[in-house]
């Protein structure tokens, strides 16, 4: 499968790469680790005229730690977030997530900011994002500006991004003591997308009771969905057995999912009751201290 | 048509070419370099036959663009041979039987190549999940893990 033929940018600088969006208009689409574009212009799916390939941008490779943030730069692979001691230690929800997506292979080269930037509802970050209450700096003409996570995803494959800005970092609050999350996600087989994937970020106060949640959903609704409701719901409750159950019902009540090859829309909706239930049950686990 | 001038060094070998920028990585190595050995097997970036390592890293050479390797080092299954001596993954993969068909192993003996430079003393466990995104549908799981173990063993006794 070849794809149709396009023109080839390959900035050096971010400052180039997007004098080129604002000259080239819509029509231009950025490339980074491109494993669902690539495949999209196979397919033909997408046809873009230009091509922007930002990987010859130095140093936008970043997962660090600062002003109280991980902050992980446009160009960090997803095999860095496996390989990161902070990510492991700090994050672990981020861990579970960046081992489920695709293959090693595509690992090798996928990005993290991309997988958001990409707005499809079936990939992974977007709802370990949503439950960490991430924020994503988008860098255009005018500069910088921050976009909260929730804000993010208007519609299917849709972002707030605007044509000429790029998605250039992703700053998750370090999270308090007593924290725990974790990302739970059913695929048919390894690199296939989620049947129902369901993100799970949690912290305790002194009394133990949730003083924070927050909850993504993947694959389950024309965007990433926030569970609000039951973060709502937990918000200073003790996570008894009684209190979960109640809170996995209601997030599964929250899902929107539509029946295709991967299942039907009420399987997938007691998919994501039996994963609530077991990643907060994890991410309890993980905020007692348990690894 | 639009080219692009790129270089990239292959097993060792500087090549220039000018190509068209929808060219993908496997047909510029298959086709323009006649280095037939890297597979295309399912083309939509699910099977893992065509992998290659570039800088280092496993991809998948149907899912990058050729102009992308511009400036950058590849090492297809081609190159794993040195001297007439096999490389140790593809002796462990004669020694253990680690293929039946053998239309994946090139893929799977480049994810081996960059896998046991950063792990030379595996489990099964870490090897299986290294494996996760090269397809064999000889069902050859078993041995390939013993075929990975065999290398494993031999790089770490120092044995080329």
């Amino acid at each position: 499968m070849i794809p149709r033929s396009f023109e080839y940018f390959s900035p050096q600088t971010l400052d180039e790469a997007i004098a080129l969006l604002q000259k080239l208009g819509p029509e231009a689409k950025l490339l980074s680790g491109g494993q669902s574009l690539i495949p999209m212009m196979k397919l033909r799916l997408v046809s873009p005229a230009h091509i922007v390939d930002i990987n010859r941008i130095p140093d936008l490779d970043y997962i660090s730690e600062r002003d109280g943030h991980l902050k992980i730069g446009a160009l960090a692979r997803e095999h860095q977030i496996e390989s990161s001691e902070t990510v492991k230690t700090k994050f672990p929800i981020l861990a579970d997530t960046a081992k489920v997506i695709a293959d090693p292979l595509v690992r090798s080269q996928a990005t993290v900011c991309g997988n958001l930037a990409h707005g499809d509802p079936a990939n992974d970050h977007p709802a370990t994002m949503l439950a960490l209450g991430a924020t994503v700096v988008a860098t255009g003409p005018n500069g910088q500006r921050e976009i909260a996570i929730e804000d993010f995803f208007p519609g299917l494959f849709t972002t707030a991004l605007e044509p000429e800005e790029i998605l250039t970092e992703i700053r998750i609050p370090f999270p308090p003591p007593k924290s725990g999350g974790a990302y739970l996600k059913l695929e048919r087989k390894v690199g296939d997308f989620a049947t129902a994937g369901v993100a799970v970020q949690i912290t305790l106060d002194d009394s133990g009771a949730c003083s924070r949640a927050g909850i993504g959903l993947t694959n389950v609704g024309m965007t990433p969905i926030k569970a609000r409701q039951t973060e709502a719901f937990l918000a200073g409750k003790k996570l008894d057995e009684s209190v979960v159950q109640q809170a996995a019902e209601l997030a599964a009540s929250e899902s929107q999912p539509m029946d295709d090859i991967r299942g039907s829309a009420e399987y997938k909706r007691d998919l994501v009751r039996v994963l609530t239930t077991r990643a907060l049950t994890r991410a309890l686990d993980r905020a007692k201290g348990a690894a | 048509m639009t080219t692009v001038p790129i270089k990239v060094e292959v097993n060792g070998v500087e090549h220039s070419a000018d190509i068209e920028p929808r060219l993908l990585l496997v047909h510029f190595l298959r086709e323009t370099l006649r280095l037939t050995g890297t597979h295309i097997g399912c083309d939509t970036s699910h099977c893992g036959a065509c992998t290659v390592v570039m800088d280092g890293r496993a991809i998948k050479s149907c899912t990058a663009f050729a102009v992308q390797a511009n400036g950058r080092s590849i090492t297809t299954v081609e190159g794993l041979e040195q001297d007439g001596k096999l490389h140790p993954l593809q002796d462990g993969f004669f020694q253990e039987h680690g293929l039946q068909c053998g239309y994946c192993t090139p893929g799977m003996l480049m994810t081996g190549l960059a896998f046991l430079q950063t792990n030379d003393n595996p489990t099964d466990d870490e090897i299986r999940h290294a494996i996760s995104g090269n397809l064999c549908r000889c069902t050859g799981y078993v041995n390939i893990v013993k075929a990975y173990q065999y290398a494993a063993q031999k790089m770490r006794e120092g044995g080329a």
